[in-house]
């Protein structure tokens, strides 16, 4: 152990910290059940203080090996490798696009202006994501506020009470016990609805570059939206961001997401990303009854018959599945990219995700799936 | 007797667990201790099949104290986890009541006399407060919905329940809570903080034959090593949709020595696979496979 800091209470709330730094949760009341917990082993015992330090500091396997990393680097004396929260991209504000949207500085009681920044945005909601300018997608960024995801219900597993419905025996008893055994009114109930998990795989392959950004996005408003979701990134790996995505402000999110992402525009393994999500978490109770949502053009690199088979084993657990292919918006598509015919067969709906106009189908097509 | 002072060292601990026949490593055991030690609960999580809910069992032999079992499942709500009133013992209390001439008719007391222990259906969590000490295992928490882990939450920092018509029930001691979560969804980080954290992998060869060897004593060591062995190859094909458990070991042992073999062969193996492997799919895979894994 390093010998700079004087009482033991410092070193091992200095590791606390430091693994903090390293981008594991640990709060104070965790930093105190951690020092009690060293307390009860006692100090010289290492191999039980590494252990007390996994159960107390630690949270999810991923924690596990953050905690292994700084544990080694800060016992052994070395400094550990802390990086601080990444700082909020610097947004240079824009001029705005064309006339039309620098409209926001001027007299909006002009009503010619307010007519033309309006069909600007329209015209901009119906524009192909992966076309616009850099301008154009900050503009339709902003625009993103507007969507508001809701999520599909299912029946709940209790009952309420309602005017319509069954009988509720207990209800009906319990309101004759109030008048001391005395018949009346008849109880009625029913079961009520609870919101469906959503949850969405987005490829953020090479192929999707133009696309994977606005997608993510859309996912950050699923998740602030208050409905259940997972989201997932596919590409050569199977990544989990709705921990990142779950920050309010929609730029740390996408930053956090993007940190998360390891495999940026990099290459495809549908099928083999698909299956490790069936296999860690979708058959396990995440996909169960779930509405699955794959934003996906199905450019398989590997053998598309192996994407079909682990879709329909998506489906075989899921509520329903959607396919959203942002290719198809454009005029002429036809599905001919293996990965694509492969998984029709499997698919509930096969949508389009290439605009924000398309954007907000997608968020009625999910609600009522 | 407290279960914060049962085991002095967490080695007390192992060799405790290791008389009922689990198997506990060193950081298991440590955590396990702790656990008890600080009067936390213990949040097991990990595949299906690594003795999470094995654990609170052997917990609950060793230190002979009765185990309550929450199992949950979505839509599970307080009536099923706390209490609940015996409606239909009330209402037959009230004609009762009726029936007898004379007897008091004023509603308040009649009413007082309705919210009495003795129509009190106790559920696992006041059970386990009132039985304290205890040990009270909350299986597979991921299943419930996010509301009932918000309502865990108070009774695992106060260990105490109030019920409105009789007061508040407080445990003497902290029962000893074992929650297991096969991480079908992320927990709140709430839960998670009040609980001492532990991943459990599937053991290694060596201690898998130990498991083998004291669960299932009656099969030979040489089966128990094939079988352990076939497992452990089955396991490490990563195309498996669900690999075979500890229990899945011990089940396949103990069916092998039922039919009586003495050495594992492709053709036993093939007609009793579906012990160990519950799927079609992996069951074609695995016969595939299991020529090279018994020959080698």
């Amino acid at each position: 152990m390093t010998a700079t800091p004087k009482r033991p209470e410092e070193l091992l709330l200095g590791f606390a910290r430091a693994l903090r730094a390293a981008g594991v949760a640990v709060t104070a009341d965790r930093e105190r059940t951690y020092l009690e917990a060293v307390a009860a082993v006692g100090l010289d015992d290492q191999p039980a203080v590494y252990h007390a330090g996994r159960a107390t500091l630690c949270a999810s396997p991923a924690d596990l090996e953050r905690y292994d990393l700084v544990y080694a680097a800060w016992f052994s004396g070395q400094r550990a490798g802390t990086k601080d929260r990444p700082p909020l991209p610097d947004v240079v504000p824009q001029a705005g696009l064309g006339a039309a949207e620098s409209a926001s500085g001027q007299a909006p009681d002009d009503p010619d202006t307010v007519r033309a920044q309006a069909s600007s945005a329209e015209v901009l909601r119906h524009r192909d994501v992966a076309t616009l300018s850099r301008r154009e997608r900050e503009a339709l960024i902003a625009m993103f506020a507007a969507l508001h995801p809701r999520a599909p219900r299912r029946r709940a597993h209790r009952y309420t009470a309602s005017r319509r419905g069954a009988v509720d025996a207990r209800a009906t008893l319990r309101s004759t016990l109030r008048r001391m055994g005395e018949p009346g009114e008849v109880r009625w109930r029913r079961r009520g609805s609870r919101p469906r998990k959503i949850v969405l795989l987005v490829d953020v392959s090479g192929s999707m570059s133009g696309y994977a950004d606005a997608l993510i996005r859309l996912a950050h408003t699923y998740c602030v939206a208050g409905v259940p979701v997972e989201v997932f990134t596919l590409g050569t790996r199977l990544t989990h961001i709705t921990r990142a995505l779950q920050q309010r402000d929609p730029d740390r999110a996408i930053v956090a997401a993007g940190d998360a992402i390891p495999d940026w525009s990099g290459g495809t393994r549908l099928a083999e990303g698909v299956k490790v999500f069936l296999d860690r978490w979708g058959r396990r109770g995440m996909a169960r009854g779930a509405v699955v949502v794959v934003f996906s053009d199905g450019w398989e690199r590997d053998q598309p018959e192996a994407l079909g088979e682990q879709v329909r084993r998506l489906r075989a657990v899921a509520h329903r599945v959607v396919w959203v292919n942002p290719h198809r918006g454009r005029a002429g598509y036809e599905p001919v990219q293996g990965g694509i015919i492969a998984v029709l067969p499997h698919v509930d709906s096969f949508v389009a995700g290439h605009s924000l106009a398309a954007f907000e189908e997608l968020t009625e097509v999910v609600a009522r799936a | 007797m407290d279960p914060r002072t049962t085991f002095g060292t967490a080695h007390d601990l192992t060799d405790a667990l290791g008389e009922t026949g689990y198997l506990a490593d060193d950081a298991l055991a440590t955590i396990t201790w702790l656990a008890l030690r600080l009067g936390r609960p213990l949040l097991m999580e990990g595949e299906p099949g690594t003795g999470k809910t094995a654990l609170a069992e052997a917990l609950a032999e060793t230190m002979e104290l009765p185990l309550i079992r929450l199992q949950c499942y979505e839509g599970i709500d307080a009536t099923q986890a706390l209490y609940d009133w015996d409606f239909p013992r009330q209402i037959l209390h009230v004609r009762a009541l009726e029936a007898v001439e004379g007897a008091a008719r004023d509603v308040r007391e009649v009413e007082q006399g309705l919210f009495d222990e003795r129509f009190l259906l106790a559920r696992p969590v006041l059970r386990a407060l009132r039985d304290a000490p205890a040990v009270l295992l909350i299986d597979e928490v991921d299943r419930a919905d996010d509301e009932f882990e918000a309502f865990l939450l108070e009774v695992l920092s106060t260990w105490q329940v109030t019920i409105p018509e009789l007061g508040t029930v407080t445990a003497a001691v902290p029962p000893v809570v074992v929650l297991t979560s096969n991480r079908t969804r992320e927990l709140h980080d709430a839960l998670k903080r009040r609980c001492l954290y532990h991943w459990l992998e599937h053991p290694g060869i060596a201690r898998e034959l130990e498991i083998v060897a004291r669960r299932a004593p009656e099969v030979s060591a040489a089966l128990a090593e094939q079988v352990v062995r076939a497992v452990h190859g089955i396991r490490a094909d990563r195309e498996m949709l669900k690999p075979p458990g500890v229990a899945e070991t011990l089940d396949w042992a103990r069916a092998l020595h039922e039919l009586g073999t003495r050495e594992l062969d492709t053709e036993t193996a093939a007609a009793t696979l579906g012990v160990a492997v519950k799927y079609r799919e992996d069951a074609e895979r695995v016969k595939k496979a299991l020529d090279v894994m018994l020959t080698r």
